[in-house]
C-alpha cells in the first residue's frame, strides 16, 4: 500500500479548490470526484474576513488538507509561506512550489531543493512540485523530501504528459517513491494514463473547476484515476506490431 | 503612527502586532508576518511595531 508520509489514502485522486463557479459547485464536484485532499493557498485576508467562510466550506468536506506555497518565486517566501500555513492549516503536509519561470511555471529546481531542505530539518511533509528531471528527483529525495510532485504539462495548459518518456524513466528510476502526478491535467485519459504509467496519484484543479460542467467532470477524473490504478495493478498486455486472432483458430469450420 | 497592512500604508493606535489585529477587527485563521519575516500566534504580543513597518495578514484560501 501506498503512504504518503505515514498516510494512506482512499482515494488516489487529489483535487484543488481554485477558480470553480461558485462555492455550492466546488462542494458538489469534491463530492462527485471522491477526492481525498484538497490543495489550498493562503492569501491576504481582508477585514470582511473573505478567508473564514471558505475555510469553513474546506472543512465540511472531510478530506486532507494539502497547503502549497503558489506564487512564491524564492525559497525565502516560499519557506515563510509554509510557516505560516502549518500555523493556519495545523499540518505538516505542504505542496513547495518555487517557480522560476513566469510563463511556464516552471519550477526552479535550484531553490526547491534549498527549501525542501530547510523544510524537511524543521519536521515539515514536503511535497515538491518538481519536473521529471532524473537528478533534480534525486537531489529533492536527498533534501528529506520522501514523496515526489512532478508535472505532467505547465500548470493550468491541460495539455496532458508532456514528457512521457520522461515520467517513465523517473518512475523507473525511484519505483518505491510516492510519486503524484502534479499539473497540466486536461481529460480523464490524462489522468488514467498517468495512473497506469504507475504513478501513485494524480493532483488536478483546473480540468475540473473551469469544465463546463464541473461536477461531471469531477466524477470522470475519479473513475479515470480509479480505472488507471486498476490498470496498472492488473499488469496490461504489451504491445506488438502483428495481429494475433484473440478467437481460437483450432476448429474453425471449413467454408472457403 | 503610519505602517503598511497588506500593502496598504495606514495609520494605527496599536503597538504590536496583537493588538493590531484587535483594532483592524481580524477574526478566524489568520497568520501574520512582519517585515517578510513569519510571526507565530504566541509571539504576536510582543512583536512591537513601528513607524514603517510592513505587516502581512493571510488566511486560508482556494488554491491548486
Amino acid at each position: 500500500m501506498v503512504m504518503f508520509y505515514g498516510t494512506e489514502l482512499e482515494s488516489r485522486l487529489m483535487l484543488g479548490t481554485s477558480q470553480y463557479p461558485s462555492p455550492a459547485i466546488l462542494e458538489h464536484a469534491f463530492k462527485a470526484s471522491n477526492a481525498s485532499v484538497a490543495t489550498v493557498s493562503l492569501r491576504r485576508e481582508g477585514r470582511e474576513g473573505a478567508g473564514q467562510p471558505f475555510w469553513d466550506i474546506i472543512q465540511q468536506l472531510g478530506v486532507k488538507v494539502l497547503p502549497n506555497t503558489a506564487g512564491c518565486h524564492s525559497v525565502k517566501e516560499a519557506v515563510t509561506t509554509a510557516h505560516m500555513a502549518r500555523e493556519v492549516f495545523d499540518t505538516p503536509w505542504i505542496k513547495l512550489e518555487v517557480i522560476g519561470n513566469t510563463d511556464t511555471l516552471q519550477p526552479d529546481i535550484f531553490g526547491l531543493v534549498e527549501a525542501s531542505r530547510l523544510l524537511t530539518d524543521e519536521g515539515f511533509n514536503v511535497f515538491p512540485y518538481c519536473t521529471e528531471d532524473l537528478v533534480a528527483a534525486d537531489k529533492l529525495l536527498g533534501a528529506g523530501c520522501e514523496v515526489l510532485m512532478p508535472w505532467g504539462a505547465p500548470i493550468g495548459s491541460g495539455m496532458g504528459l508532456n514528457n512521457e518518456y520522461g515520467l517513465r524513466a523517473l518512475r523507473s528510476r525511484f519505483p518505491d517513491v510516492p510519486m503524484v502526478i502534479d499539473a497540466g491535467i486536461g481529460l480523464p485519459s490524462h489522468a488514467s494514463r498517468a495512473m497506469e504509467l504507475g504513478f501513485d496519484a494524480v493532483l488536478l484543479n483546473t480540468a475540473v473547476a473551469k469544465a463546463g460542467d464541473p461536477v461531471k467532470m469531477a466524477n470522470a477524473m475519479s473513475q479515470a484515476v480509479t480505472a488507471g490504478l486498476l490498470s496498472s495493478q492488473a499488469e496490461p498486455i504489451e504491445p506488438r506490431d502483428m495481429a494475433t486472432p484473440s478467437t481460437p483458430v483450432i476448429g474453425q469450420a471449413f467454408l472457403s | 503612527m503610519k505602517i503598511t497592512i497588506n500593502g496598504n500604508s495606514q495609520l494605527i493606535q496599536a503597538n504590536n502586532l496583537e493588538d493590531l489585529l484587535l483594532e483592524l477587527k481580524y477574526q478566524g485563521k489568520l497568520a501574520t508576518a512582519l517585515n517578510e519575516n513569519f510571526i507565530p500566534l504566541n509571539e504576536r504580543k510582543k512583536t512591537t511595531l513601528k513607524d514603517g513597518d510592513r505587516v502581512e495578514i493571510v488566511a486560508p484560501m482556494e488554491g491548486g
